[in-house]
């Protein structure tokens, strides 16, 4: 290689290996083929592959930011069929209470009014006894204060006379 | 260690630019040498980087291929940019330039690397090629209305003859600016590294040295990725020129 440099040197005395045009035929063979063999890697292989990654993957955000659209007014629309079975349930859930308080309601006013009629019955019934008695009172009352009449007399050495005493008494007790 | 050999500093910068035949023999137009091993290496970073980045067509990218999908994606943008939908069909061709570019420079910053990039009969060859496939295409798609590139129709009509020749100039130039542009600024760089490596033998001024490869790698870093850039541009620049050449 030492031998090799020395020639070398010595072809270029210039001192500028660049200005040494022995040189060129070789340098611009061997950069021809790399610049082929470099272009028909990227053409053929490289630039084909990475623009088919490139596009697949704007493919894909394209198509995820689609589906995330779609998903979203699915989202949307679930929620306000919830809402709508929300109100749904509410409504009727105000309907039952109404109809349960109604029907409650009813139930009472119903007992109501037959224990009232059952209360009016016995209250009458009541009174009646109680007039009978205070009837039976006054004619014991009467029986009493005749035979007592009838009694003091006799003891007073009359005779009773039995109807007088009777008009005595009731006409006592009138007044 | 404060001499170098030869009781003096011997300085070789552009020894690192030599082409030398790989296994030995004379330097023919077939020989294997180091360019072609390097050029070589960048087909395989590319295939590495491009091709086996993106093996597994992740929808949710892997690291290497976020890579590719920058490089990708960063190359294309530009083309659309500047060239237009009409452009894209050029893509792959653009794509090979940079790509080719990009990684032969980086692959020369690895040290004792020989970077293809460096010599003239590379970018010549790829500038060239830029400026031939444009000037053809610019005929094909427009026939002589080509020509109105020249014509600055937006300019008075007293200066436009003026303009055309300045035009016509500045257009034959592209082709050596674009090529001594990439040439120029990889081979500077590589020559100052190894120029501070050179004061790097002398112990008082060694720390020094050593921060200013320190510093040019770093700018060469820059400079290596910057350059693919701009030849990348430019490239697109005059595509649109073709495509579209009224002003």
């Amino acid at each position: 290689m030492a031998t090799e440099t020395h020639s070398a040197d010595a072809a270029s005395s210039g001192g500028m290996p660049q200005l040494d045009f022995s040189t060129w035929g070789n340098q611009i063979f061997w950069l021809v083929l790399t610049l082929i063999v470099i272009y028909f890697v990227l053409s053929r292989v490289a630039l084909p592959r990475i623009a088919a990654i490139l596009a697949e993957r704007q493919g894909t955000i394209t198509s995820d930011l689609a589906a995330a659209e779609d998903l979203k007014a699915k989202a949307k629309e679930a929620e306000a069929a919830y809402d709508k079975a929300l109100v749904d349930a509410r409504a009727e859930a105000h309907r039952i209470v109404a109809e349960a308080k109604a029907e409650i309601q009813d139930d009472l006013d119903a007992a109501i009014a037959k224990a009232d009629a059952e209360i009016a019955a016995k209250s009458a019934e009541s009174e009646k006894a109680i007039a009978d008695i205070r009837a039976g009172a006054m004619e014991a009352v009467k029986d009493v204060a005749t035979e007592t009449a009838q009694e003091i007399v006799s003891a007073m050495g009359g005779k009773a006379d039995g109807k007088a005493i009777t008009a005595a008494v009731d006409a006592r007790l009138k007044g | 260690m404060a001499e170098a050999e030869g009781g003096g500093l011997v300085f070789k910068p552009m020894e690192q630019f030599e082409i030398k035949s790989l296994f030995g023999g004379e330097v023919m137009w077939y020989t294997p040498t180091n360019t072609a091993f390097w050029m070589g290496l960048s087909i395989v970073a590319i295939i590495v980087l491009l091709v086996l980045g993106s093996r597994h067509r992740a929808i949710v990218p892997s690291r290497s291929q976020s890579v590719a999908e920058l490089a990708y994606g960063f190359i294309y943008k530009m083309v659309e940019d500047i060239c237009g939908k009409e452009g894209l069909r050029y893509f792959p061709y653009i794509m090979t330039l940079f790509m080719f570019i990009v990684c032969a420079n980086f692959l020369g910053l690895i040290p004792t690397s020989f970077t293809p990039t460096s010599h003239f009969a590379v970018t010549v060859v790829l500038a060239l090629a830029v400026f031939i496939t444009v000037t053809i295409l610019g005929f094909v798609k427009n026939g002589a209305a080509f020509l109105s590139l020249f014509w600055v129709s937006s300019a008075p009509l007293a200066l436009r003859p003026v303009l055309a020749i300045i035009e016509l100039i500045s257009y034959f130039v592209r082709p050596v600016s674009h090529s001594i542009r990439l040439a120029g600024n990889v081979m500077a760089g590589h020559a100052v590294i190894k120029v501070f490596a050179g004061f790097a033998a002398i112990a008082a001024v060694s720390p020094v040295a050593v921060l200013g490869i320190t510093a040019m790698y770093g700018l060469e870093v820059l400079v290596s990725f910057i350059q693919a850039y701009v030849f990348t541009i430019l490239t697109c620049v005059y595509l649109k020129d073709a495509l579209h050449p009224h002003h």
